[in-house]
């Protein structure tokens, strides 16, 4: 299996944090790929697909965020009508449940990709290998 | 295995304590009616002089010292030596209002400290020890008292005093540092650092035993303290008004805290009727000062709230022992008419998988409580769920502990105020 390592931070709903949180990124030249906010009342996280997510984790970890790395499965959509219906429909006829998700456009109007968290991750890429589908592997978009 | 002990009237018999106690008594009570008008005129109202005391048990009939006495005839009135006799100032560390103003002669400064010696070396602490002192030196008695007694046996004291987190652990690890002596929640702080840091104790740090006072803190607190840090803590009971700490001291059996009554008479009285409640029910500790010389009190009502453990401790010591602090009477607070101390939301949090050191208790609009709780960075594994699930168990856990369900916020590890003293854990601002 190659996940896809998403960066995961914990933040209290406050002004300022998402600032506070992508400055980091953007003084380390470390481009955001894909993200995605989950907020309930008085904390959210934060999900961000990056290009340098080792350097991310750590430079988040040094200015004190509570921060995982979420390990992803990273499917590649047709950019038409009905692409992520399609998608969603095969992942959910197989019993897999989403726990989270984003969006890469690795090219606009070509290639995007549906990354998601699942339970249980081996078995979700073990079911979905069987299928005609193309992965995101690391190695498409690391670079560190 | 051969027991020692720092002074023999540590393990006398309780007979020869109590007639040690009633000499005391009765010279203390002539001083005070002889020397402080203040004293004198209490007990003529209450129609009792020092002669009626025949027996300890007759304490009981004499007036309570409430801390609104000192502030009578402030600062100097309840002294009962001439001013050139006094050495030293203190004052508490007024957590609860106005500082009260305390005396030391010179013999009350050696006498104190010897009961702090004792006191460390029941706890195993010899002249080798390093103690890091990172109490507040100044009008606080607890770091000077404790540096005093330290010195006494020996103990090598770096007076590093509270804040200054990196150079606290770099002084540790120069050092080797065996002992420290600080507040409970800024030990915990220093842990999380430790922690942080990456510093393994045991193979970085020396540390073998800390000495936690000067507030109140729950067992949980203690074993968390204990596992993070690899020591052995103790926990330690003073105030300023009976000279600080070295009042109560745990021993290694670390079940209570032996009084030491050659210094102190002690009482547990119910906090509404002031009459003594039975053996293990739960009260408000008074204690009357044997030895000072300056400012002697008589039954000082503490606010602190303990009961008596009155088994036989298996340490050898004859000096009563008391339950850990459970709270102060002035710390409670009522939430929906239910009587709540900090000290139990504590005890329940830190029992818990995912929360890290910190806590605040907020009371807002009418009767609204909300606890705020800092997260454990290792627990955060990326997963709103796990999150959502840690909220509820803290909820949950807690309306079964204080019958009242709270709202829980999760914050960030390091986000809520630091406490390098005593820490404010509740934030009352209803409008009630």
């Amino acid at each position: 299996m190659e996940a896809i390592p998403v960066l995961s931070i914990f933040a209290e709903n406050k002004p300022g944090k998402l600032e506070k949180i992508t400055e980091v990124l953007a003084r380390e030249g470390i481009n955001i790929l894909g993200f995605s906010i989950v907020s309930v009342k008085d904390f959210g996280i934060i999900k961000f697909l990056v290009d340098k997510p080792e350097l991310a984790f750590q430079k988040f970890k040094e200015r004190g965020f509570t921060v995982a790395k979420v390990p992803c499965l990273g499917l590649e959509l047709e950019d038409r009508p009905g692409g992520l219906y399609e998608m969603v429909k095969l992942i959910s006829s197989k019993g897999i449940n989403i726990e989270s998700a984003l969006v890469y456009v690795a090219e606009t109007r070509k290639r995007a990709y549906f990354v998601f968290e699942a339970d249980n991750l081996d078995s979700a890429w073990e079911t979905l290998k069987e299928e005609k589908v193309n992965f995101l592997k690391p190695s498409d978009f690391i670079n560190e | 295995m051969e027991r020692s002990y720092y002074n023999p009237i540590e393990v006398a018999p309780r007979e020869d304590l109590r007639i040690l106690q009633l000499g005391k008594l009765r010279k203390i009570l002539n001083k005070v009616y002889k020397k402080v008008p203040h004293y004198r005129e209490k007990c003529k109202k209450a129609k009792i002089k020092p002669s009626n005391l025949k027996t300890l048990e007759d304490i009981r009939h004499f007036p309570f010292t409430t801390k609104e006495d000192l502030f009578v005839d402030y600062p100097f009135g309840l002294l009962a030596e001439p001013l050139e006799k006094v050495v030293r100032l203190h004052t508490s560390s007024g957590t609860t209002g106005k500082p009260k103003a305390l005396f030391f002669s010179k013999r009350d400064i050696f006498a104190q400290a010897h009961l702090i010696a004792r006191s460390l070396y029941m706890s195993g602490a010899t002249f080798r020890d390093i103690l890091q002192n990172s109490m507040t030196y100044g009008l606080f008695t607890g770091a000077l008292v404790m540096h005093y007694g330290a010195e006494l046996l020996g103990m090598l004291v770096i007076p590093a005093g509270p804040g200054n987190t990196e150079r606290q652990i770099e002084l540790m690890q120069t050092f080797g540092t065996t002992c420290i002596h600080m507040t409970p929640s800024y030990a915990l702080y220093v842990a999380s650092v430790i922690h942080e840091k990456g510093l393994k104790p045991g193979k970085d740090l020396k540390l073998k035993r800390a000495y936690l006072g000067a507030e109140p803190y729950t067992d949980e607190t203690r074993q968390k303290i204990e596992e993070m840090l690899g020591v052995d803590v103790y926990n330690c009971y003073g105030l300023s008004e009976m000279g600080g700490p070295g009042v109560g001291f745990e021993c290694p059996e670390k079940k209570g805290l032996h009084l030491w009554e050659d210094a102190f008479l002690v009482e547990i009285v119910n906090p509404q009727t002031g009459e003594p409640v039975k053996p293990g029910e739960v009260g408000e500790l008074v204690l009357t000062s044997l030895n000072r010389e300056a400012m002697p009190l008589i039954r000082y009502r503490t606010r602190d709230l303990t009961h008596f453990i009155p088994e036989p401790c298996s340490c050898g010591r004859t000096h009563v022992r008391i339950a850990r602090i459970l709270g102060r009477a002035d710390d409670m607070f009522i939430v929906r008419g239910v009587n709540i101390f900090p000290q139990q939301i504590e005890a329940v949090l830190m029992s818990i998988k995912g929360v890290a050191q910190n806590y605040q208790i907020l009371l807002e609009g009418y009767d609204e409580m909300t606890v705020k709780v800092e997260i454990d960075r290792d627990f955060f594994d990326g997963r709103i769920e796990r999150l959502l699930k840690l909220k509820e168990e803290i909820a949950e856990k807690l309306r079964q502990a204080i019958q009242v369900r709270p709202k829980v916020e999760l914050v960030e590890p390091g986000t809520l105020p630091v406490s390098e003293g005593k820490a404010k854990r509740v934030i009352d601002n209803r409008t009630l």
